[in-house]
């Protein structure tokens, strides 16, 4: 019996980049946006994504995957709103894997505008999965408190957008939604921070408007 | 907080890996981890720990390699930075900065057992 030493230098996430790459590919010869929602359970992805139904319906045609440890609930909210909805119950596993979008993308419909991916509520594993989405969307709540951008990186460093949720209960609770946007720019520059309420309506109309920028974009990048 | 799926993907780079080497067994496992990756060495370790059993790499190693953060400048390029927090060039103060490095989540090597020939 001999030992030896063998060089591997395999990417341990490697199969995921890989199946994200393609869904990447897909979505976009398909002229689809690809948004992936990322925060702590509760901080309102779902919310946000029935008041963007609301203000994209009529323009755009969206569809939305719903990822949850357990349970169809948030599926069956955005059913209620006349968008098509898919849910992934991952059964205890923090984060989705591409491989688990994957699995649903030939079931939406090919003339859908958006596909929004709402991540398993953690602010912090599903930063590690590109699901292939062209846009990554943090978002925080006002309850949770404006120190939490230092605190875990990762989902503001992987981000494109910061989405400051309930500015209606900014009033009510100690958050400076000034140093919750400086805290996360101080670690990524690059994220375009807005604030709303998807309860009250503020600010829901400039975060419709910029994602029907973005597709305009994508598109225009893929003529 | 996912470190055992991460190391379920591990394992399935090791069979491979092991029947490529016609190998009889695995006895240590080196990977890197990058300080942005989200994975914390401790819990990589206890997941790897259980996840062995009767395995290939049944009582195998591991050895966890952590490395730090890579930065690029995007205003002048530079590759030297300070953390004041948030990460500010050192050379024209921009913070507009490109990570290139630590986000890595690499098996770097195994130390295998195979038959002498």
């Amino acid at each position: 019996m001999t030992k030896k030493d063998v060089i591997v230098l395999k990417d341990l996430l490697g199969t995921n980049k890989r199946i994200a790459a393609e869904i990447r590919r897909e979505l976009r010869s398909r002229g689809i946006l690809c948004v992936n929602l990322l925060s702590s359970p509760g901080s309102g992805k779902t919310a946000l994504l029935e008041g963007l139904a609301d203000r994209l319906k009529g323009r755009f045609r969206m569809a939305v995957i719903e990822g949850d440890i357990e349970t169809e609930r948030d599926a069956e909210r955005i059913r209620a709103r006349g968008v098509p909805a898919w849910q992934i119950t991952t059964g205890g596993a923090c984060h989705l894997e591409a491989k688990m979008v994957g699995r649903v993308l030939p079931g939406v419909p090919p003339d859908v505008d958006f596909l929004f991916i709402e991540n398993v509520g953690n602010l912090v594993c599903p930063a590690g999965y590109d699901l292939g989405e062209s846009v990554r969307c943090v978002l925080l709540s006002s309850p949770e408190g404006d120190d939490k951008p230092q605190k875990y990186p990762q989902a503001f460093l992987s981000a494109d957008v910061l989405v400051l949720t309930k500015s209606d209960l900014i009033p009510l609770v100690p958050f400076d939604p000034d140093k919750a946007a400086g805290e996360a720019l101080a670690i990524n520059p690059r994220l375009k921070v807005f604030r709303v309420s998807a309860l009250r309506g503020e600010g829901m109309d400039e975060l419709a408007g910029f994602f029907a920028d973005a597709l305009a974009k994508e598109r225009a990048g893929r003529a | 907080m996912h470190e055992l799926s991460i190391v379920a993907s591990l394992f399935e780079i090791l069979e491979d890996k092991a029947r490529e080497q016609n190998a009889r067994r695995i006895t240590a496992v080196t990977i890197r981890v990058g300080r942005l990756s989200g994975v914390v060495p401790e819990l990589l370790q206890s997941a790897f720990d259980m996840y062995q059993k009767g395995t290939l790499a049944d009582g195998a190693r591991l050895e966890v390699e952590v490395v730090p953060f890579d930065f690029r400048c995007r205003a002048c390029g530079g590759t030297a930075f300070r953390e004041e927090p948030g990460v500010v060039c050192a050379a024209c103060g921009s913070k507009d900065i490109e990570l290139v490095g630590g986000m890595d989540l690499v098996v770097e090597r195994i130390e295998v057992e195979v038959d002498d020939t």
